[in-house]
C-alpha cells in the first residue's frame, strides 16, 4: 500500500510499516530543547525520573533563542545553568546570538530529509521546509526522549495540500501560508500532517515559512517534498519519496494566480482578509523577524521597498534576524544598511518580541503588524496591544506610512 | 462544591499562561497563581481545587509551553471538558495527569458558574441540576491518568504504555 512521507518517515524510525491511528515507540533522530523549556525539562529528566545522564548526546541539540542574549537575572542565571548541562553532558549548544532553533538545525544540516526532528516548541514542525518529520512537543516528552531516547508518538493522518499557479507580483509564501489558515482555519487539520505539493520552483526560505505556519492549523507536521529547486541543497534517502499511491484525508487546492495579499487581524490566525480590507489601519509597531520571516529573503524585501525613504515618524521597526547567518549575508550587501538607514531598530538574532519578552515588547493599545506567525491576544505584551500578521513586503510598505499598506503602491 | 468555568473556542496558550508569566521569567512565583490571570483574571483570583473547566472547540491551542496545562494541574483543576483539543496541549495535559473529556454535548449543555460534583472513576457528572456521563479516554490516556501522568507511569512500568520495555 502507497504511503504519504509521513507515513515513509514514521515507518523507518518505528522499523516496521505504520498506518494513520498506530501508537508507536521511536526513536527520534534530534530532540531539541531552547531556553525558555530546557531548565524544566532538565527537571523533570533529573528530579522526577531520576536519570542523571541523557540517554545519548548526540541526539540532543541546545539552543538559547527565546530571550538571546539574556534580558533578565533569571534568564541569565537560566542560560549559565544549560551552558553547564551542556558542558557537563557534551551536547550541541547554540547559544545566544547564533539564531533560532528552527533556523540554525536547517542551517547546520542536523534537520535533513526523512529524520525525526523532535523539539519543545511548536514550531518544529518547520523541519519539514527540508522534508524531515518536525514536530513540536512539551517539556515532559522531551525530557522522556533525553532520558530513555525513546517517545511514543500516534501516526498521522496526511492532509493533501495542492498549490497550482505562481505567486503575482506582491504576493509571497507569506500570504499562501496565511490563506492556508484562512481555509482550513486553527484547527483544521488538528492531528494530521500537511503535505505540500506544486511547490517544486518554491527555493527553501519560502518553505520554511510554509512549514512553520503547519501548528497554526493544529497539524502535527507540515512537509514539503525535499524535490525541485532544493534539490541540491539536501541529501535524500532513497526510500523517502512522494508515492503516487500514498493516501490522504483530503486534498485542498489553492490557486497561486488569484492569491491576493492577505493579512491576520487580531485575535487568531485564522481570521485572515484580504489586504485590501485592512488598508489604512494605523499601527504604532512593525515587527520583521520570526522563524517563518527572519531570513535574508525576507529582510531583502523590505530593504528593496524602503531604499532611499525613512520609516513613518509615528512607529517603530523592529527588524529581528533569524539567526547569525542570515544577518551576516544582509551585512554583505546593501540589505542590512538600508534597514538601518531607513530608520529600522536591528536586534540580534533570536525569536526576538514574538512572544512579549524583550527587544520590543508591546504596550497598552500598542498596534503591531508584525512577520510572525500569532496574533493571539496579548502574544506580544499587553493584553489590550493588537497583532496583525503579514507579508515582509506588506510590513515594509505599512513601515513607510504607519498604515496598513500594500507593497504595490509604495 | 466544585464550580464550573466555561470557555469559549479555541483558548491559546497564551489566554492560559501569557509568555511573560513563564516560570523563566519568574522562577520565584506559582504558575498556578497565573493560570488565566489576563484572559481570565476572576478565575486567577478564586478558581478552587477541584473546579472544572468547560470550553468550546480546540481547547489549548498554539505554543508547546507545557506551563499551561501544568498551571492548571497547580490549581487542582478536576477535568476540562471540551468538544476537542489541541494536539500538543492533549499530550502535555495527559502527561501531566490532567483528566480530559471531548464530549462536545456536555461541554454545550454545561453553564459558567454551574455547581458541580464530578465523580472521576464513573465519569459521572452532575451540574445544574442534570446528570452526564463523560465518554471515557483512549485507553493508553486513560493508563496514564491513572497513573498520576506518564513520570510515575514510566517509573512504575519501566515503559510507555501498550509496550513491553524501554531501554
Amino acid at each position: 500500500m502507497g504511503q504519504t512521507l509521513s507515513e515513509q518517515m514514521l515507518s523507518q524510525t518505528a522499523g516496521c510499516p505504520v498506518q494513520p491511528g498506530d501508537l508507536v515507540v521511536v526513536e527520534p533522530d534530534v530532540a531539541m530543547g531552547h531556553d525558555s523549556l530546557t531548565p524544566s525539562i532538565i527537571e523533570i529528566m533529573q528530579q522526577q525520573l531520576g536519570i542523571m545522564k541523557v540517554h545519548d548526546p548526540e541526539q540532543i541539540v541546545l539552543a538559547i533563542d527565546h530571550v538571546a542574549p539574556a534580558a533578565t537575572v533569571s534568564t541569565a542565571n537560566y542560560q549559565n545553568a544549560i551552558r553547564a548541562f551542556a558542558r557537563e553532558q557534551g551536547i550541541r549548544l547554540f547559544d545566544s546570538g547564533r539564531g533560532i532553533s528552527h533556523q540554525v538545525l536547517v542551517e547546520e544540516g542536523i534537520a535533513a530529509p526523512g529524520l525525526l526532528v523532535l523539539g519543545s516548541d511548536s514550531h518544529s514542525c518547520g523541519y519539514g521546509s527540508v522534508g524531515a518529520f518536525g514536530s513540536g512537543m512539551g517539556s515532559t516528552d522531551i525530557a522522556l526522549i533525553w532520558g530513555t531516547g525513546r517517545i511514543w508518538m500516534r501516526v498521522p493522518e496526511t492532509l493533501r495540500v495542492q498549490v497550482t499557479g505562481r505567486f503575482r507580483a506582491g504576493v509571497d509564501a507569506k500570504d499562501l501560508a496565511l490563506k492556508l489558515c484562512r481555509e482550513l482555519t486553527i484547527e483544521g487539520a488538528t492531528y494530521e500532517s500537511i503535505e505540500y505539493h506544486g511547490l517544486d520552483w518554491l527555493p527553501l526560505p519560502g518553505r520554511q515559512t510554509m512549514a512553520s505556519m503547519a501548528v497554526e492549523l493544529g497539524a502535527k507536521a507540515g512537509i514539503v517534498p525535499p524535490t525541485g529547486v532544493v534539490a541540491d541543497q539536501l541529501t535524500v534517502p532513497d526510500w523517502l519519496y512522494v508515492d503516487p499511491e500514498a493516501r490522504y484525508s483530503r486534498t485542498v487546492g489553492i490557486d497561486l494566480g488569484e492569491l491576493e495579499p492577505q493579512v491576520a487581524i487580531p485575535h487568531t490566525v485564522d481570521n485572515v482578509v484580504d489586504l485590501s480590507d485592512v488598508l489604512g489601519t494605523a499601527v504604532s509597531s512593525v515587527f520583521l523577524g520570526t522563524c517563518t520571516n527572519g531570513r535574508y529573503e525576507d529582510m531583502r524585501t523590505a530593504a528593496d521597498l524602503l531604499r532611499g525613504r525613512r520609516i513613518a515618524p509615528t512607529i517603530r521597526m523592529m527588524v529581528t534576524p533569524a539567526s547569525d547567518r542570515e544577518m551576516r549575508r544582509a551585512a554583505q550587501d546593501d540589505t542590512l544598511a538600508t534597514l538601518i538607514e531607513s530608520g529600522a531598530i536591528v536586534s540580534s538574532a533570536g525569536c526576538g518580541p514574538c512572544m512579549g519578552r524583550h527587544q520590543g515588547t508591546l504596550g497598552d493599545e500598542d498596534v503591531c503588524l508584525s512577520t510572525g506567525n500569532r496574533n493571539f491576544k496579548g502574544r506580544m505584551g499587553s493584553p489590550t496591544s493588537r497583532i496583525y500578521l503579514a507579508s515582509p513586503a506588506v510590513a515594509a510598505a505599512t513601515a513607510l506610512t504607519g498604515r496598513i499598506s500594500d507593497p504595490r503602491d509604495i | 462544591m466544585a464550580r464550573i468555568w466555561k470557555f469559549g473556542a479555541n483558548v491559546d496558550t497564551d489566554q492560559i499562561v501569557p509568555g511573560r508569566y513563564a516560570p523563566y521569567l519568574r522562577p520565584n512565583e506559582d504558575v498556578g497563581r497565573a493560570a488565566f490571570i489576563e484572559a481570565r483574571p476572576d478565575f486567577a483570583e478564586s478558581a478552587e481545587p477541584g473546579d472544572i473547566i468547560v470550553a468550546g472547540r480546540n481547547f489549548g491551542c498554539g505554543s508547546s509551553r507545557e506551563y499551561a496545562p501544568l498551571a492548571l494541574r497547580r490549581r487542582e483543576v478536576a477535568a476540562i471538558v471540551a468538544p476537542s483539543f489541541a494536539r500538543i496541549f492533549f499530550r502535555n495535559a495527559v502527561n501531566l495527569g490532567v483528566p480530559l473529556f471531548v464530549a462536545p454535548d456536555v461541554a454545550e449543555a454545561l453553564q459558567d458558574g454551574e455547581e458541580a460534583d464530578l465523580d472521576l472513576a464513573t465519569r459521572s457528572l452532575t451540574a445544574g441540576g442534570r446528570a452526564y456521563e463523560l465518554p471515557e479516554l483512549p485507553r493508553f490516556a486513560q493508563e496514564i491518568i491513572d497513573a498520576g501522568g506518564i513520570v510515575p507511569f514510566v517509573r512504575a512500568h519501566g515503559t510507555f504504555p501498550g509496550q513491553s520495555e524501554v531501554a
